[in-house]
């Protein structure tokens, strides 16, 4: 974080060749949360980006640190909000596999559906607002009209539409409401026959084709040094789909595709977002009239101690692999837990592939990043 | 390549290295000065580890532990690095000219632990006001106005 006394000074005069340094943010529409640039302009050029985080944090690795294993999962929905259920779900998998607590198929399969329902919905805001912050407002609207179907489904199944907290360790917090699969079908029915609308709307507007094609180039080699994961490394043709390379719970016996694309633009990222939309509705088909019946939750005792050791798992969320890695001294409250966000990978490459461009390509290449701030700042 | 094999290899660049196979991942103790060769030399060498999933810090009370968890996007296979400092002078070489998501996560590490990374180009505060005092996740932080523990 800065001082604002330092922003004041920064801004106050031109550099030594004429540079300019401009601040973007805390507050910025384009920035979705309180992202601070501080950004070196060179006429129109961007020279460098200095990201200042911390407007959002809240310690959540240190509060976990006193909170006990069923409690912790709660804290990490709120850091990616949009992939809030996938987050539960690996914080879930790492006390399942520290304590070998059973999971009856049930709840893999529920729980493998609402990940692909949370990576839908986390993609179509996405959607929505890329277009917006590159001057269309209409596809916004579109987006929100299928995304509104599923924050539906959610606020039945689990109680709330951003925040779910449906996943306890050992299975699901209570069954499945009984018109869950009718509202599904019917959210797969409307998608199917919108999702073209989005093609014509903004994948074949050649506007938005010409401000995003050739803008902020990665390359596969720089995607994986600065750790980059999810969409944006695998539009560089890098393959890193953790529900493919490691599979958990039911993913192996699901069929689709790891979405990649070789430009490594903006318009390849937004193209492997739209098309891991139509995979995810795949995967769902294939899981909504499978359901096993049984019980929801398996047996755990009441107070879960890790053994001494160390844990790490990942799951693959909507902006790429999260990993939660906790050491534990045996007691009831983990030792030490690092949350591995993607987004703060995926940030740290913002300067890489922005710096030399035009300060009207930032919001191109910032905006297919797909930052959530609160998942960077933690 | 097999854990001994990898083992074998890694005995080859550091002799002092100690192993610890309990957990999922082989875990490999080096001592701190070996620690940025060593690091080179599984990034070029036959071990192509080319992607740094994860950097972080752990406070044990009497030492600080570096845990480097390294993969390959060829083979994928992961190891853990660790190097145990001293808590009251932390020094490590950086590793961000060899993986370039070290930067930030050794920027983080910097301000929530205290640990001084020589010839890192940018050590500066993270996420952390510029004036902020102590090390937030070492465990003899106590901070009376802003209560973090519960």
């Amino acid at each position: 974080m800065y001082n604002q006394t330092e922003i004041l000074k920064d801004t106050s005069e031109l550099g030594a060749d004429g540079e300019l340094v401009i601040n973007m943010g805390p507050q910025h529409p384009a920035t979705h949360g309180v992202l601070h640039l501080v950004v070196t302009l060179n006429g129109e050029t961007i020279k460098k980006i200095e990201p200042h985080l911390g407007y959002i944090h809240r310690s959540i690795e240190k509060m976990c640190e006193s909170l006990t294993y069923r409690q912790f999962i709660y804290v990490t929905s709120r850091m990616d909000y949009l992939s809030s259920h996938i987050n539960n779900l690996g914080c879930a998998l790492l006390v399942e596999k520290g304590m070998a607590i059973e999971v009856p198929d049930r709840a893999k399969y529920i729980r493998v559906i609402l990940s692909e329902l949370t990576r839908i919905a986390s993609h179509e805001l996405w959607l929505g607002a890329m277009a917006m912050d590159l001057g269309a407002f209409t596809p916004f609207f579109y987006a929100f009209r299928e995304r509104e179907m599923i924050t539906d489904i959610m606020e039945d199944t689990c109680g709330a539409r951003l925040t779910m907290n449906y996943i306890v360790p050992g299975g699901l917090m209570y069954d499945l409401h009984p018109d869950f699969q009718k509202k599904v079908k019917a959210f797969i029915t409307q998608f199917k026959s919108k999702v073209t609308e989005y093609e014509d709307l903004v994948t074949n507007n050649i506007i938005f084709q010409s401000r995003t094609k050739g803008v902020g180039i990665l390359s596969a080699e720089d995607a994986i040094s600065y750790g980059c994961t999810g969409p944006v490394a695998r539009a560089s043709g890098v393959s890193c789909d953790i529900r493919k390379i490691y599979p958990y719970e039911v993913y192996d016996k699901v069929e689709f595709d790891e979405v990649i694309e070789t430009a490594g633009d903006s318009f390849a990222r937004y193209i492997v977002r739209v098309k891991e939309m139509n995979q995810s509705i795949r995967i769902i088909e294939q899981l909504i009239d499978n359901i096993p019946e049984g019980d929801f939750v398996g047996k755990t005792k009441n107070v879960l101690k890790l053994p001494k050791g160390e844990f790490y798992s990942r799951v693959e969320t909507a902006r790429g692999e999260f990993g939660v890695y906790v050491v534990s001294e045996g007691g009831t409250t983990p030792h030490r837990i690092k949350f591995r966000s993607p987004g703060f990978s995926n940030l740290s490459v913002l300067n890489h592939i922005a710096a030399g461009s035009k300060i009207g390509d930032l919001m191109a290449s910032m905006g297919t990043l797909d930052l959530v701030i609160p998942d960077i700042d933690r | 390549m097999t854990n001994e094999e990898i083992k074998e290899y890694i005995s080859s660049l550091a002799p002092a290295a100690t192993y610890d196979e309990t957990g999922e991942w082989l875990n490999i103790l080096v001592e701190p000065t070996a620690l940025k060769p060593l690091m080179a030399a599984l990034r070029t060498g036959k071990m192509q580890m080319n992607y740094l999933f994860c950097l972080t810090c752990v406070d044990f009370k009497t030492h600080l532990t570096m845990v480097y968890h390294l993969s390959a996007t060829t083979h994928r296979q992961s190891i853990v690095i660790k190097a145990n400092l001293n808590r009251d002078i932390p020094v490590i070489e950086t590793v961000c000219d060899i993986w370039r998501t070290a930067e930030f996560l050794e920027r983080e590490v910097f301000e929530m632990f205290g640990v001084n990374f020589t010839n890192h180009p940018d050590l500066r505060k993270l996420i952390l006001e510029d004036d902020f005092k102590g090390f937030p996740l070492r465990k003899d932080f106590e901070d009376p106005i802003n209560m973090i523990k519960l």
